[in-house]
């Protein structure tokens, strides 16, 4: 059900951990619903994203596209980081099964709320960044 | 590959096997012909007619053959329905019976069919006194399952039975789990009805059987012809019935020794997982419990990373997790138990066989011990837990 991208980057996920002093930190999602994403981030000066780290509980793909969204984001700006959507995320890992859409959005969600965080402690605003939205199944979803 | 998923299918044993390939082959002809090639296939039909009566202690012209599970609960919850006379309709089930059960209820109860679902306990079981509370004078039906497939519960059926019978309510009991692998008595535990499946006790797939005690009142389900003495219509599936007939007999002569040697490898796997592993705690009752049921939550993990786990370890095993369920919630029969939504997605069943060997349970715990911790260590709620002990 999985493609070789997911199967690969579920067994050996890219970037997981934690990062002590983190610029942003986000958490989404909820234990009911069998998926929490955190995504940490450090970001530099320039508002590069140096490092980033995730933990995630929940199935193949929302750990897939956790260790895929850390991979894209990183090297990339903030306002960069912030426009890798969910379909970005979905395209890299070559497809996910329609009921696992949404572990593809919680990723991206992950990442804006790490984004908030490193906003709000640095007093700044990033352009097109909403505040973070916990449940992601009131989000449209864009499966395409 | 190690296969731990015998709750949802088993193999098809050698001898069901050899049993049912003539019937494939050259002995094709429909058992309902009059002429004499035919009556080899209604002569083999009617083996595994009595076959399958001798495992619950029915008699042979009791035994309906169905196409599985399924359609023996949704024949035995609608079909009670519609031959009752009653004005107003009322049957009860409990909340962990399987989906062929529930769902045939939630059907029954949009035709204006009033359904009670009893609660269990924190292992599964249904009380009797709860059944016999529920009884009302327009209750039709009672349908307890005879041992839930995910947490392996055995529940009281004699006790449930006895009951239905003093108060003259039918008494039904989805004995898919339980078929050919506990001793089940029709009589001794008041059964009016029993649903089994083959491919549960290594049988074939496709097939299965309604016991109906004798004078009993039953809808049709099936409209057609006049197979199964006109209330199941469809034309024999002879090979299917001839190995579920093979398999039952085989599954009989085995119980007394499959139940001890099955029941060994489960308590090995259940102590080392309780000895080996933090956090897990063991799901179902510890002792009235199928001889091949192992049912754990792991805590702070998902279910299905687990099994893809054990997938890559070459270990078939299954969850009642969201995400394997295909909806946001995980079992219902977890949740029934009183388990919170989180420590239920991180549930994993291993179900044996007479095949399992104890090397096999080794294996098997031993991989858990590896694949536990490491999606622990990706687990932000283990994050959040550990930091929390930190400080206590």
């Amino acid at each position: 059900m999985y493609t070789e991208k997911v199967m690969d980057h579920f067994m050996h996920p890219r970037n997981v951990g934690e990062i002590e002093n983190a610029s942003g930190v986000g958490t989404v999602g909820n234990a009911k619903c069998g998926d929490i994403m955190r995504i940490y981030l450090d970001i530099d000066e320039n508002q590069v994203v140096r490092d980033a780290k995730f933990k995630t509980f929940g199935c193949g793909a929302a750990i897939a596209t956790s260790s895929m969204a850390t991979e894209m984001i990183i090297g990339k700006t903030i306002q960069e980081a912030l426009e890798v959507t969910n379909k970005a995320v979905m395209e890299a890992l070559g497809g996910l099964p329609p009921v696992k859409v949404h572990c593809s959005l919680l990723a991206e969600q992950a990442v804006h709320a790490a984004l908030w965080d490193y906003a709000q402690k640095n007093g700044i605003t990033i352009e097109g960044l909403k505040p973070p939205v916990n449940d992601v199944d009131e989000l449209d979803e864009d499966e395409e | 590959m190690i296969y731990m998923d015998n709750a949802a299918t088993t193999r098809l044993s050698e001898r069901a096997f050899e049993a049912m390939r003539p019937y494939m082959m050259e002995q094709y002809a429909n058992a309902a012909g009059t002429y004499s090639f035919a009556a080899a296939s209604s002569a083999a039909i009617e083996k595994a007619r009595a076959q399958t009566a001798a495992v619950i202690g029915a008699k042979p012209a009791e035994i309906y053959f169905t196409s599985g599970g399924t359609e023996s609960d949704n024949w035995a919850l609608k079909g009670a329905v519609l031959a009752s006379k009653k004005e107003k309709k009322h049957i009860i089930i409990s909340a962990i019976e399987h989906h062929a059960v529930l769902h045939s209820a939630r059907a029954l109860e949009q035709q204006g069919v009033e359904v009670t679902v009893l609660p269990v306990d924190a292992d599964g079981l249904v009380s009797p006194a709860d059944v016999e509370a529920a009884i009302r004078p327009e209750t039709v039906l009672i349908s307890v399952m005879a041992a839930n497939n995910e947490v392996g519960t055995i529940e009281p059926l004699e006790q449930i039975g006895e009951i239905a019978h003093r108060c003259g309510v039918l008494f039904h009991t989805d004995a898919v789990q339980a078929f050919g692998h506990i001793p089940l008595d029709v009589e001794a535990m008041h059964i009016d009805m029993l649903s089994a499946s083959a491919h549960k006790f290594h049988g074939p797939k496709g097939v299965g059987l309604l016991y109906v005690r004798r004078g009993v009142k039953l809808g049709v389900f099936m409209d057609g012809g006049a197979q199964e003495k006109k209330r199941r219509a469809g034309t024999s599936n002879v090979p299917g019935i001839v190995g579920m007939g093979a398999a039952a007999e085989e599954a009989k002569a085995r119980m007394d020794a499959m139940i001890p040697a099955v029941s060994a490898v489960r308590d090995h796997i259940i102590e080392r997982i309780g000895k080996e592993i933090p956090y897990a705690k063991l799901n179902g009752h510890r002792t009235q419990r199928l001889p091949g049921n192992v049912n754990f939550c792991f805590r702070f993990i998902e279910g299905e990373s687990m099994l893809m786990l054990l997938d890559a370890d070459g270990i078939c095993a299954s969850s009642g997790s969201a995400c394997t369920s295909g909806s946001l919630d995980p079992s219902h029969v977890l949740l029934a138990l009183g388990l919170p939504h989180e420590i239920a997605h991180g549930s994993l069943r291993l179900s044996l066989s007479e095949e399992t060997t104890m090397a096999d349970a080794d294996k098997v715990v031993d991989s858990l011990k590896v694949i536990i911790p490491r999606l622990r260590s990706m687990s932000p709620l283990y994050e959040d837990f550990v930091r929390s002990e930190g400080r206590a």
